[in-house]
């Protein structure tokens, strides 16, 4: 029999032995590799549907807005900023210079542009309404999805801004006070949808209004009314802007053909030119949010799975002693040993990281709507060779690094030994003990199971400081999201806030859910571990309820610090996603911060309570008499 | 029957044991009534299997009876609840095991002050005590050593101190010796013998007719029911040496 199909054979045997065990470890490694597989499948899944939407729109290739503080509103730490706006004819010698340019086919526009506040019900929202003739457009002609098109006092509003309103079909608005009816909800290629339009610098966004500084300065909807209807809505505190779509000989080269305009020709204070690609680009940002959301959380899981799959190991390993005695006996070396019991937990590894590739591959089209700003499927999520590759390879990490300290260990452990089953001695942490002396007995017993396996409490230490982090990282993310949606906002939804509270609800059950298994995986191996003692305990006068105590208490004691912990790591780690995006970090109010604390910790206790309950409910006898 | 309640350190009235159920049942300890006088020391002999071990938890409350009453020092115990009985065995109950069962990461005189610490003595009155013990069973200067540090006889010596912490009504020792050579058991014997003389409650388990024959009294076990009772003369008077087959 050959040596691998030797090492084989057992695997499968005693995978078979121990399917609760080996279904455990799966089902850590697997959350961690699905939600990675997730955060991995998301790249370019909106490009198909934005290519939908230009050819259904007759999308442009080049956007240019002329007038108007172009690309400033929105930034990062930028108050909207306003250069004067150019005099009109300057503006129409720029029009003329861009439709005349030498790779330009064709023009749409230039589209007057006002800036105003729309009004429905107590919503108050900044938008900017775009003039246009009621006849369709031969380049860029918004798709109606419901109503019809501009008409005197009726409005059209982009679809992603109509819904994140609640407005339809019928439905009354007011720009600055005018009244309109909504006639249409429409789509087009030409501008991110809402809330985004004004999100990247140097894009297609006009928006400059007297009163905005009341209202979101980034988030801008999008609306159409007839010409005459936005030149009424101007004045001299909201100028007009102006928006002239291109059509280039080559649409591949359109941002060679914005950079070198650019450069060359374009106004100081006027607006600025946006390649079709840029806007794709900003179509995306709905699902980038998702990506900065799960990718972090990928993470999380897979050291929440390399803390559980970790204590599951050590676990099994303890079991094992006797069956490495009985290899080694047969004349197996310390490395096949060794190469036994990894390829175990190598096995799972990889069924849980092909279960992971599979099951995020079928998950991503769930969170992959490319938004109501685009029409069309979203494209088929891509996972890469090097995808898979860093999956399978985060996967074999966890298992690997949570089996080769206890391989190697039980590899180099005497065969007689071994044979004789005797579990690992205990460590003495003589600081610990004198400390525990002091403390009433519950406290003291739990510092002694401490002091005899403090990697085990290092881990519950882990697992509660990865919790608490992805916990605070959640509160961080909503009280930002709660200044930015404050009462003196527009009051309106968010699309990508709700989303990302959709990936963090998934998240945060995945995170719990694992954090539970683990405590309840560690309280029992520790019941386990030990029977021996706490039945000389009993014998010596503690109660089971003592007992049951000291075995919270050895879960909690190191949880503390792991929550406390978790707290500073939870706020930089929303930071770090957070970097470059417009909505800075706010710390969560203190009483939030400790509330998750508390929350962890009697999690914990409450996890620990119940197999500690079953672990000491057995007569002493009986564990003296299997233990002696 | 009053009398006899007060009297007696230990009494028991019908004590049974019981597993399994059907054609598996097995009676560990078939209804045996007992009475041990405080100050006895009584020897409990028996084949291996015979439910001396099972009697002994039965006495000192590490196991529930399946039927029968059980008296400690006047105090009914067979019906307390675990936590009422947790304190009789802090209290009043001193065990001795065969495989000595010390904590493997606690120093002798840890081990030893572990149960007054658990009875929420002082720390440094509990390390007096225990520091006292190790000196009285000659093992002072091993206060320090691990349990791995130390022969099987220290080791025996260090769980005997260790029973003797709360100063129990009654010390129960299953088996003391069955793990020790004869110089070993001889140290332990001498110990018990000490004990005896200090007016201590014994209740010895054991296979070894020389072990018995240092007792007061000795009740032979079959099959879960006493069959012999014998009140010992000789006991402890002779040469516990040449007991052991120590003397040439």
């Amino acid at each position: 029999m050959s040596r691998a199909l030797f090492i084989g054979r057992l695997v499968v045997r005693d995978l078979r032995h121990r399917p609760a065990q080996a279904f455990l470890m799966l089902l850590a490694i697997t959350a961690a590799t699905t939600v990675l597989s997730m955060a991995l499948a998301l790249h370019g899944v909106t490009s198909q549907p934005y290519q939908h939407t230009r050819a259904a729109t007759r999308g442009p290739d080049v956007v240019a807005v002329l007038g108007g503080p172009v690309g400033m509103v929105g930034l990062p730490g930028h108050a909207p900023q306003n250069f004067g706006v150019p005099p009109l004819a300057e503006i129409r010698a720029e029009a003329r210079s861009l439709v005349s340019a030498r790779d330009v086919t064709g023009h749409g526009g230039p589209y007057p542009v006002a800036s105003v506040i729309l009004r429905m019900g107590h919503i108050a929202a900044p938008a900017e309404a775009e003039g246009r003739d009621r006849a369709a457009a031969s380049l860029d002609q918004p798709v109606l999805t419901a109503g019809s098109w501009v008409r005197p006092d009726g409005i059209v509003l982009e679809r992603t801004f109509a819904e994140a309103l609640g407005a339809s079909v019928g439905d009354r608005v007011t720009l600055d006070g005018h009244p309109y009816t909504v006639a249409g909800i429409a789509v087009t290629a030409a501008n991110p949808p809402y809330p985004n339009m004004c999100f990247s610098p140097g894009g297609d966004c006009v928006f400059d209004h007297p009163t905005s500084s009341a209202l979101s300065a980034i988030s801008i909807g999008l609306a159409w009314v007839t010409e005459p209807d936005a030149r009424a809505l101007a004045s001299s505190a909201a100028p007009l802007a102006y928006e002239l779509d291109l059509k280039l000989k080559d649409p591949a080269a359109a941002p060679l053909f914005v950079s070198h305009y650019d450069a060359e020709h374009r106004l100081a204070g006027s607006g600025g030119l946006t390649s079709w690609q840029s806007i794709a680009y900003d179509d995306g940002l709905l699902v980038q949010d998702e990506q900065q959301v799960l990718t972090p959380g990928a993470w999380l899981l897979g050291l929440m799975a390399l803390a559980s799959v970790a204590v599951l190991v050590g676990g099994r390993m303890s079991e094992q002693v006797r069956r490495v005695g009985l290899l080694k006996a047969v004349g197996a070396t310390p490395g096949l040993v060794a190469l036994v019991l990894l390829a175990e937990n190598v096995a799972v590894a990889l069924v849980a990281a092909a279960a992971g590739l599979l099951g995020g591959w079928l998950a991503a089209p769930l969170i992959t709507s490319p938004g109501a700003g685009l029409v069309g499927a979203p494209g088929a999520p891509s996972l890469t060779a090097a995808d898979a590759g860093l999956v399978v390879a985060v996967a074999l990490a966890v298992a690997l690094a949570s089996t080769l300290v206890p391989g190697i260990r039980a590899a180099r452990v005497a065969t007689v030994t071994a044979l004789a089953d005797q579990a690992r001695p205990p460590r003495r942490r003589g600081v610990l003990i004198r400390v525990s002396r002091r403390l009433p007995a519950p406290l003291l017993l739990g510092l002694r199971v401490i002091a005899r396996r403090p990697r085990r409490g290092l881990l519950t230490a882990a697992s509660i400081a990865v919790t608490v982090t992805g916990l605070v990282a959640v509160l961080a993310f909503h009280a930002t999201v709660d200044v930015r949606l404050d009462p003196a906002s527009s009051g309106l939804g968010d699309p990508v806030i709700d989303r990302d509270e959709q990936m963090l609800v998934v998240l945060t059950v995945a995170l719990v859910g694992l954090a539970a298994l683990n405590a309840i995986v560690t309280a029992w191996a520790t019941v386990l571990e030990t029977r021996r003692s706490s039945a000389v305990a009993r014998a010596l006068g503690a109660s089971p309820r003592q007992l049951s105590a000291a075995l919270v208490a050895a879960q909690l004691l190191p949880a503390l610090p792991g929550a406390v912990l978790g707290v500073p790591l939870g706020i930089g780690l929303f930071a770090l996603a957070r970097s470059g995006g417009p909505r800075g970090t706010i710390v969560p109010p203190a009483w939030w911060l400790a509330a998750a604390i508390l929350a962890a910790l009697l999690a914990v206790a409450a996890l620990t309570a119940v197999p500690a309950r079953i672990g000491v409910g057995r007569p002493v006898a009986d564990v003296l008499r299997q233990e002696t | 029957m009053t009398e006899t309640v007060t009297e007696s350190m230990l009494r028991a009235r019908g004590l049974g044991k019981e597993y399994g159920k059907g054609d598996s049942l097995v009676r560990a300890v078939d209804h045996v009534d007992l009475d041990v006088p405080a100050g006895e020391t009584l020897a409990v002999m028996g084949p291996s299997g015979c439910g001396k071990s099972t009697l002994l938890h039965l006495l000192g409350g590490l196991d529930r009876p399946s039927a029968g009453e059980l008296w400690l020092a006047g105090q009914r115990i067979d019906e307390m609840s675990e936590r009422a009985l947790a304190a009789v065995r802090r209290d009043a109950v001193g065990f001795v095991f065969q495989s000595f069962q010390l904590m493997d990461e606690l120093t002798a005189v840890e081990n030893v002050e572990l149960p007054a610490l658990l009875a929420g003595r002082a720390p440094r009155a509990a390390r007096r005590r225990a520091s006292e013990l190790l000196d009285q069973i000659g093992l002072a200067d091993r206060a320090r050593h691990l349990p791995s540090q130390l022969s099987g006889g220290q080791r025996q010596r260090v769980a005997i101190a260790r029973a003797l912490a709360n100063e129990p009504l009654i010390v129960l020792a299953d088996e003391p010796t069955g793990n020790l050579d004869s110089e070993a058991t001889l140290d332990v014997l001498e110990l018990f013998e000490s004990l005896h003389r200090a007016g201590q409650t014994l209740v010895i388990v054991t296979h070894d007719a020389r072990i018995a024959a240092t007792a007061d009294r000795l009740i032979s076990m079959r099959d879960g029911a006493f069959v012999d009772d014998t009140r010992l003369t000789g006991g402890t008077a002779g040469s516990l040496s040449a007991l052991v087959g120590l003397d040439s």
